[in-house]
């Protein structure tokens, strides 16, 4: 079966003041329909980026510098900006931002900033003017109450302001399955969010990739999220995937040096609090052979040369790791 | 010092502005050493009345015979002197009043800036005409005058940032390690407050100039002889349009030195307000 | 018998904001603390959990001095210290410090992180330049960070050194007792994980005694010895780290363990655990505060409070349904279960059926 969406050796880099800088340096991903993808990777890994060029909304100075972005059998990199603005943001690719405070404008109500989204995005099914509008009236109304949003017509009416931070969070996913898209993208939706709230939207995330079909890139930087909502893992590190395959082979045996050490960091496993030693590589001054090398504890002559190979654990991961080639 | 500096570097009209500023200020600072005639402060030349632009009088000459051009460059010294004092005096009453207001809150807060909306509301030039006439015309009472209406704009300025400022943790944090409160107002707020502060003081020298030289046209600033800009203006009406350099070069100085002083203003508020800092 | 504890609270309740005006509207004061009492052990690590808005943060304040509490005793080494406007309150408490959450925003940026850290000797009284100036450089290497870093500015540190900083600046003032306000929090799991170290470390090396505050449940259970959790400005639950995660008692507890996302992973059930959102304070009523999303929650609950009371040793719980440790703990949890209608969902919580109104009739077309 064809991936809903696929990167392949994506490099993205920006032109900074202080020179270019390597932002993305050969990411690769698979997302099947149906599935849940977590993007795990430590601040500064090129998440955000990884998120931004799909999007093709990447930042003032910043350019692909190779790779593919496919998605539904398209290559997004060949879209137009005006393409992509029509047929494939919020009408394809909907977006669950971080903050969802920041995202709603304070002085709209909710149910003007929705209404005009779905006016510029949403699929064309021959109504015009106000049955159009009321079409999409509806379709907010019982999307707001699939998403549990008590009394949705009021909702609608309300402004952002008037909503709990996890109300509000319901609303943004709400709007980003408006248009019907085939892939959703959220950038860590629940980091804001109580433990209580957090656990109840997730769930709500899992119930809605089977009951609308669509499927899932979620980003984070939390493994403990992953293991209660993902299908499949990607671990990235300085803007490299460094290891790829299901949650659970991944979190039950961690292959990539790096992966081991992130996961033996969390509190829930850690026998001691050691962290990683080092820093991460600047992305001005990326080393010439294996990006983890410097920190890595099992690093051979080998890794300090050549960048390493994709290989395959055991387990039945993709890894970028000498030792599994 | 060293990031704003490079900052303004990239931003060309602000570069242009602080060359201007600069130059006003080495001027005024060498007037009487730059200056041809430096003695036509004061003297009158009869025979030399009026003379179109030349070699040997390159602005011209007035209509006592005086080089327009040492007038305008001894002029400098005393439009910056009144423009530093002036902005000076008013931060020295504005700042620590906002200092306080914010800082404290209460009555007295609310005393402070219900007083300053009131001045606020006064305008600048109809005060300083006032005490002008009360006064006898003069350069002081028209500093005086500029002041006393100015002083508000920085206790805006100061009361909204000690305000945002004294609820920040950082402020949280020294009261919880035990600092006193002078030390915080003046150690911790006051520096933290201070960039917008000068901010507004350059383009308030540039605009105090402006007024001074509206004053001086008057007749409610300086007197003859001085070499005052607005002065000259007033002085060069009778002979208009035919000794067109006499209004006009006392003129230019005036619009080049107050658009220096708001060219770089505005530079340094680009740099300093939070909102564009991320722009470059 | 236990130890005097080094510090005490005892009902303590804190109103926040209220102000009567002539000219202004009058603003009833919110009731963020109320009757919370604790004890903390010389050495101990007590964590204060809970949501946002439960006033975690307020009573760590509170206890600090720089909040003044309108109710309550607070006793350091057995003395009051309670009761002071917040300058004395400062000066009684000085050997309690508080760590805040924001490292950043918690230092001023014009300051050099040495100057910053010399400040604080400077108020504590150290008169001696050169002596702040060795202490400070001893205690940058304390904390791991290199003694040069002291010319230096907080915009040139990464989050991790951020911390390392601000526990420096606290421990110069040689405190017995830190409040740490969410010490890792936006912090970098690898990160978190030496920030986490040096904290058991410093423990040991300055003989402290740490109130943890927290809503990770993962970095709570590893790290504490006790735990507390908050519910509305209340303590629902507090007894021993291990025997708390082991066996919950209050249902607010249980929803809260149940919630927190584990590396274990996905849990058998793919039902909310709870109802609605964190309360606000305005909607206080006189019953049990975490009745209106309670799935076990029986009329009693909403006519008076349930008292926080022991059910085992050190473990108390506030709650009329929670279960007494014990023979007869069990009968009774049966009894009460048989009563309640809805049978086995009571049992677990995690499988207590949450209001989703109408799920099955609405299906969005794509």
């Amino acid at each position: 079966m064809m991936p809903v969406l696929s990167v392949r050796g994506l490099k993205v880099s920006i032109h900074t003041d202080d020179g270019l800088a390597s932002i993305l340096d050969d990411v690769g991903l698979e997302l099947e329909r149906g599935r849940i993808l977590g993007v795990v990777g430590e601040s500064g890994c090129g998440k955000s980026t990884l998120i931004r060029a799909v999007m093709g909304i990447l930042p003032k100075g910043a350019s692909v510098d190779g790779g593919e972005i496919w998605f539904e059998g398209e290559n997004l990199l060949a879209f137009s900006e005006a393409e992509l603005n029509t047929g494939v943001r919020s009408s394809r690719i909907g977006f669950i931002p971080q903050d969802p405070l920041l995202a709603l404008n304070p002085v709209f109500k909710v149910g003007t900033q929705l209404l005009e989204v779905m006016r510029w995005h949403a699929p064309d099914d021959g109504s015009r003017g106000n049955a159009r509008r009321a079409r999409h009236v509806a379709r907010l109304v019982s999307l707001l109450r699939r998403m549990q949003v008590p009394d949705p017509e009021q909702a609608l009416e309300s402004y952002p302001h008037q909503f709990s931070g996890g109300q509000r969070q319901r609303l943004l996913i709400a709007a980003a399955l408006a248009c019907a898209p085939g892939l959703v993208i959220a950038d860590e939706p629940t980091t804001a969010l109580d433990v209580t709230t957090q656990h109840q939207i997730l769930l709500l995330l899992r119930e809605l990739v089977a009951e609308f079909g669509i499927s899932l890139l979620f980003v984070t930087h939390d493994f403990g999220v992953v293991a209660e909502l993902c299908d499949d893992l990607c671990v990235i590190y300085a803007g490299q995937t460094v290891e790829t395959g299901t949650v659970r082979s991944i979190l039950d045996a961690p292959a990539h040096p790096y992966t081991r050490a992130l996961l033996a960091c969390h509190p829930d496993r850690a026998t001691s609090f050691l962290g990683i030693p080092g820093t991460v590589p600047s992305p001005f001054a990326r080393p010439s052979g294996c990006l983890f090398a410097p920190r890595c504890l099992d690093v051979r002559p080998l890794c300090l040369s050549a960048r390493p190979p994709q290989g395959r654990s055991s387990s039945g991961a993709e890894v970028r790791c000498v030792q599994y080639a | 010092m060293i990031p704003i500096l490079r900052k303004l570097g990239r931003d060309l009209p602000a570069m242009l502005g602080l060359g201007i500023v600069l130059v006003v200020l080495v001027i005024a600072i060498l007037g009487p050493l730059l200056a041809p005639y430096p003695e036509d402060a004061a003297a009158a030349h009869l025979l030399r009345r009026l003379k179109p632009p030349s070699a040997a009088f390159p602005f011209g000459t007035d209509n006592l015979g005086r080089d327009i051009f040492s007038r305008v460059i001894l002029g400098a010294r005393g439009a910056l002197s009144i423009a530093l004092t002036v902005v000076s005096t008013a931060m020295a009453i504005g700042v620590p009043l906002g200092l306080i207001a914010g800082y404290r809150g209460g009555w007295l807060s609310e005393t402070i800036m219900r007083v300053t909306d009131v001045v606020l509301a006064i305008p600048q030039l109809v005060l300083a005409l006032a005490l002008a006439q009360l006064m006898s015309p003069s350069i002081e009472s028209a500093m005086l005058a500029l002041s006393l209406t100015y002083w508000p704009f920085f206790t805006r300025i100061v009361y909204a940032e000690t305000r945002r400022l004294s609820a920040s943790l950082f402020v949280d944090a020294l009261r919880g390690i035990g600092a006193s409160t002078p030390r915080i107002v003046f150690l911790h707020i006051l520096p933290n407050a201070i960039s917008p502060v000068i901010v507004r003081a350059t383009i308030g020298l540039g605009f105090t100039i402006l007024v001074a030289a509206v004053l001086g046209f008057l007749g409610m600033g300086a007197t003859p002889p001085a070499p005052d800009w607005g002065l000259a203006i007033a002085e060069s009406r009778t002979y208009l349009p035919r000794a067109w350099w006499y209004a006009t070069f006392p003129g230019l100085a005036i619009l080049i030195t107050v658009m220096g002083f708001n060219l770089l203003g505005d530079g340094l508020r680009d740099i300093v307000d939070p909102r564009l800092r991320r722009s470059r | 018998m236990t130890p005097e504890p080094i510090l005490a609270l005892r009902d303590v309740s804190v109103q926040l904001g209220g102000r009567k005006g002539l000219l202004r509207r009058t603003v009833p004061p919110v009731r963020a603390v109320s009757g919370v009492s604790l004890e903390l052990q010389e050495g101990e690590i007590l964590s204060l959990v809970g949501e946002s808005g439960c006033g975690k943060t307020t009573l760590g304040r509170t206890i600090l001095g720089l909040q003044r509490e309108s109710a309550g005793e607070i006793l350091l080494d057995g003395a009051s210290v309670g009761g002071l406007p917040s300058d004395a309150a400062r000066r009684a408490r000085r050997t309690i410090q508080y760590v805040h959450q924001d490292a950043a925003a918690a230092l001023d940026a014009w300051w050099s992180i040495g100057r910053t850290l010399a400040e604080g000797l400077l108020i504590h009284g150290v008169r001696d330049a050169g002596e702040r100036r060795d202490r400070v450089v001893a205690m940058l290497s304390a904390v791991g960070l290199d003694p040069a870093s002291a010319r230096r500015y907080p915009q040139e540190f990464s989050g991790g050194q951020l911390r390392r900083v601000a526990l420096a600046r606290i421990l110069l003032l040689q405190p017995r007792v830190l409040i740490l306000d969410e010490p890792t929090s936006g912090l970098d799991m690898s990160v978190q994980a030496t920030v986490l170290n040096l904290l058991l470390d410093l423990r040991e090396r300055f003989s402290l005694t740490y109130l943890f505050i927290s809503h990770d449940l993962s970095v709570v259970e590893r790290l504490s010895d006790r735990v507390a959790i908050m519910y509305l400005g209340r303590i629902v639950e507090a007894g021993p780290a291990k025997e708390l995660f082991a066996d919950p008692s209050h249902p607010y507890t249980r929803t809260l363990l149940a919630a927190a996302p584990r590396l274990s992973g996905r849990r058998a059930s793919g039902q909310s655990l709870v109802r609605g959102d964190p309360p606000s304070h305005a909607t206080a009523l006189p019953g049990c505060a975490f009745f209106d999303r309670c799935p076990i929650g029986e009329p009693a609950c909403q006519a008076s409070m349930p008292p926080l009371e022991p059910i085992a040793s050190a473990h108390d719980v506030a709650c009329f349904r929670a279960a007494p440790s014990g023979a007869a703990a069990s009968v009774h949890h049966r009894a009460t279960t048989a009563r309640s209608a809805a049978s086995s969902d009571i049992v677990s919580p995690l499988r207590i059926s949450s209001a989703k109104p109408s799920l099955g009739t609405i299906t969005v077309r794509q």
